[in-house]
């Protein structure tokens, strides 16, 4: 069996700063971090080899430095990884990047054999859009199954897949055929450690880079900025409110005090919940 | 108003931020706004309805049709189409099919794309719930169009284009996407980001109904049944009237309760800011914020919360926020209405007291 698993370096979203004059990011010492989501996946994935054989592969594309996310992948237990990184694909929306990450798979199952399974994390944390994984199913044509709760069934000798899909008001349990892709919903499952000897051979392993050429990309002008068909026109801060909130008197007074005065302010502003609080009370 | 936070930035792409529209000869032809109705089992999901009235603010400013594409098994879409003319749709386009009856994603895909290519919208909103972004990314990539994805704005600009505005960066910052050259313009937008619009009873439209042939044996993902959410302790933030949050001020689970007990006085829903779910105090369905929920309540209470940006997102669309916090310069005092510098662990219960007694001195008066 082979499973890909796309995985992306982000940077540590909760460590950002935004320069207060010009409104940029900035990116210097921001620590990157694999795509928390993308573990749930990765995760995933290494359970199935481990339990039905076979090789997982871990791929990206970004810049030279994601080598570093796909190493430590490695010593989570994949057992091979591939980094995509090329100057063509700067500025890549999602419509882009799903294009060239179609070829990067094509291109693996070309050398390791077709995966049977492809898994994508629900979402990232910088893009944050939750559609590169459809676009890549829709450009390699393969079935569907994003916010994956819980695998019901795996059975490889009927290529048979069968899922518990979050959807709206309860679970969808569906099945449907060998190769699909995947996106697992958060919390399914707790990524491993690693063992010791993975930790050593993701440290030695080579990671394979390619090229758009590499990866067999003729046409460039659907790559990076050139190929998305979205355009960010400005970056911006969002406004200040004008005034900081009406602080309530809490000096020398007790507690309930307070709170008479705290729903004072409440019921002043928001006049209606008073009669609505008052339907609940009759209701009780 | 800070002048600093209203300056744009520099553009992000360059030169090509500054290109202009050139739509392709066949591109032209692109005319409406359209919704995707989420109907399933029977209801339509209410962010089709919020977007409905934004899509309406768009149709009107560019003088052309608000469409609303309504897909369910055969009968199964009266109701939905009576209520999309209700709050603003001017004309329903109509599939109905067996294969419909569950949302899938292989007949929702080509439907919708046989729908965008036969009848040409110039713009397409889904909501970015798990059925919304499973459809859109699909249908995008299917036309080779832009899709902008978990909008909080969508506005007309001058020569016509869509400005869709998002968070980016985990919120920090703003950013605001176009399609050019490109059609349909396809975006999607969360749950309670825009408000309900009016229910215009009576009100009604033109209906085109379209027949699609989808043999169910050419459909390979098969829905083997349905496991509904028990109905008790259901997670209801988005639509919720009050919502009362802790935050790790709380301190611990135990003091967490006092949210509960404050909530179950008020009929509200409860939940909390990202870290009380990592450390398991209350289940993921029942965080606020960038990663959890937005919410859009007459009142919000946030109890021992700092109001970090991934936070604020969430909440800001309350009517009035109120928080309570021991640190006067806690971010969240900057865009709380009503502030309590104070422990919330002694906060809480007085507040509960208060509530209740106020409650039951009305359900004696309502007797
Ligand atoms: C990608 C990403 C996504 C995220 N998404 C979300 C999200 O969706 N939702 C979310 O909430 N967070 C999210 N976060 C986390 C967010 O950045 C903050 O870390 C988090 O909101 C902080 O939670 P908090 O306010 O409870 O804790 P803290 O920031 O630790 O604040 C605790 C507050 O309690 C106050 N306090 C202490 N004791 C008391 C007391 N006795 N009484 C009253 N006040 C007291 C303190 O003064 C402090 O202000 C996200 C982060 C990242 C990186
Ligand atoms: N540059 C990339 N390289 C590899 N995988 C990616 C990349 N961008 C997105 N993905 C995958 O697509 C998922 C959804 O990303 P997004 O659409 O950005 O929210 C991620 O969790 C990854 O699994």
């Amino acid at each position: 069996m082979h499973i890909v698993v796309c995985i992306k370096q982000v940077p540590d979203s909760a460590q950002i700063r935004v320069h207060p004059v010009t409104n940029t990011i900035m990116r210097q010492g921001v620590p990157t971090i694999i795509n928390p989501y993308d573990l749930f996946s990765l995760e995933e994935a290494l359970r199935l080899r481990d339990r039905h054989g076979g090789e997982v592969t871990v791929v990206t594309m970004g810049p030279p430095m994601a080598d570093t996310a796909l190493r430590k992948c490695l010593t989570f237990g994949a057992d091979r990884a591939v980094l995509l990184t090329d100057r063509f694909f700067a500025g890549s929306d999602t419509l882009a990047t799903s294009y060239a990450l179609a070829h990067l798979i094509a291109k693996v199952s070309e050398n390791w054999g077709a995966p049977d399974l492809i898994f994508c994390g629900k979402q990232t944390i910088d893009g944050d859009t939750a559609q590169v994984g459809p676009g890549i199913a829709k450009r390699l044509n393969l079935l569907q199954l994003t916010y994956v709760a819980k695998i019901e069934n795996f059975d490889l000798e009927a290529r048979e897949i069968t899922v518990h899909r979050r959807a709206e008001g309860g679970i969808q349990v569906l099945k449907t055929k060998l190769p699909c892709l995947l996106t697992m919903l958060e919390g399914t499952n707790d990524m491993r450690r690693g063992t010791m000897q993975d930790a050593l051979r993701g440290a030695r392993s080579e990671i394979i880079t390619w090229s758009a050429a590499d990866a067999g990309i003729a046409d460039l002008t659907l790559c990076g900025l050139r190929g998305s068909p979205t355009i960010v026109k400005k970056v911006f801060a969002p406004t200040a409110r004008d005034e900081k909130a009406f602080q309530i008197k809490v000096a020398d007074k007790s507690m309930g005090d307070i709170s008479e005065a705290l729903i004072a302010e409440i019921l002043t502003r928001q006049p209606v919940l008073d009669q609505e609080l008052t339907k609940t009370a009759a209701g009780f | 108003m800070n002048d600093k936070a209203k300056a744009p930035a520099a553009p992000a792409g360059k030169g090509r931020a500054n290109q202009k529209k050139e739509l392709p000869e066949h591109l032209k032809s692109y005319k409406h706004v359209w919704v995707l109705l989420e109907l399933e089992r029977g209801v339509v999901h209410p962010v089709s309805w919020e977007l409905l009235g934004e899509g309406r603010k768009l149709a009107d400013q560019l003088k052309v049709d608000l469409g609303a594409v309504v897909l369910g098994p055969p009968g199964g879409t009266e109701a939905a189409v009576t209520d999309a003319f209700a709050y603003g749709a001017d004309v329903c386009y109509v599939v109905e099919n067996p294969s419909l009856v569950d949302y899938r994603n292989e007949p929702y895909t080509m439907v919708m794309t046989e729908l965008v290519n036969k009848y040409q919208p110039e713009i397409l909103l889904l909501g970015a719930t798990n059925l919304g972004r499973d459809l859109a990314g699909s249908v995008a990539t299917t036309l080779l169009t832009g899709l902008t994805a978990d909008c909080t704005e969508l506005a007309v600009d001058a020569d016509g284009s869509l400005a869709a505005t998002r968070p980016t960066f985990g919120g920090s910052l703003l950013c605001t996407i176009y399609t050019l050259n490109y059609r349909p313009q396809m975006a999607t937008m969360r749950p309670r980001v825009a408000p309900m619009p009016v229910y215009q009873s009576g009100r009604t439209g033109r209906i085109v109904r379209h027949d699609v042939s989808l043999p169910e044996d050419n459909i390979i993902t098969k829905l083997l049944s349905f496991l509904p959410d028990g109905s008790t302790d259901k997670a209801n933030l988005p639509y919720a009237d009050i919502v009362v949050a802790g935050g790790l001020g709380m301190q611990n689970a135990d003091n967490y309760q006092l949210i509960r007990k404050l909530a179950g006085v008020l009929g509200a829903e409860w939940g909390g800011s990202r870290p009380l779910v990592q450390k398991g105090w209350i289940p993921s369905d029942r965080q606020i914020g960038q990663t959890g929920k937005t919410i859009r309540p007459r009142l919000y209470i946030a109890a021992g919360i700092s109001g970090a940006i991934q936070h604020r997102v969430g909440v800001e669309g309350a009517d009035l926020i109120v928080a309570i916090n021991t640190d006067k310069n806690a971010p969240i005092f900057d865009f709380a209405h009503v502030g309590i510098v104070a422990d919330a662990t002694q906060v809480l219960p007085a507040l509960t007291e208060a509530f209740r007694k106020r409650l039951s001195v009305a359900a004696a008066a309502a007797e």
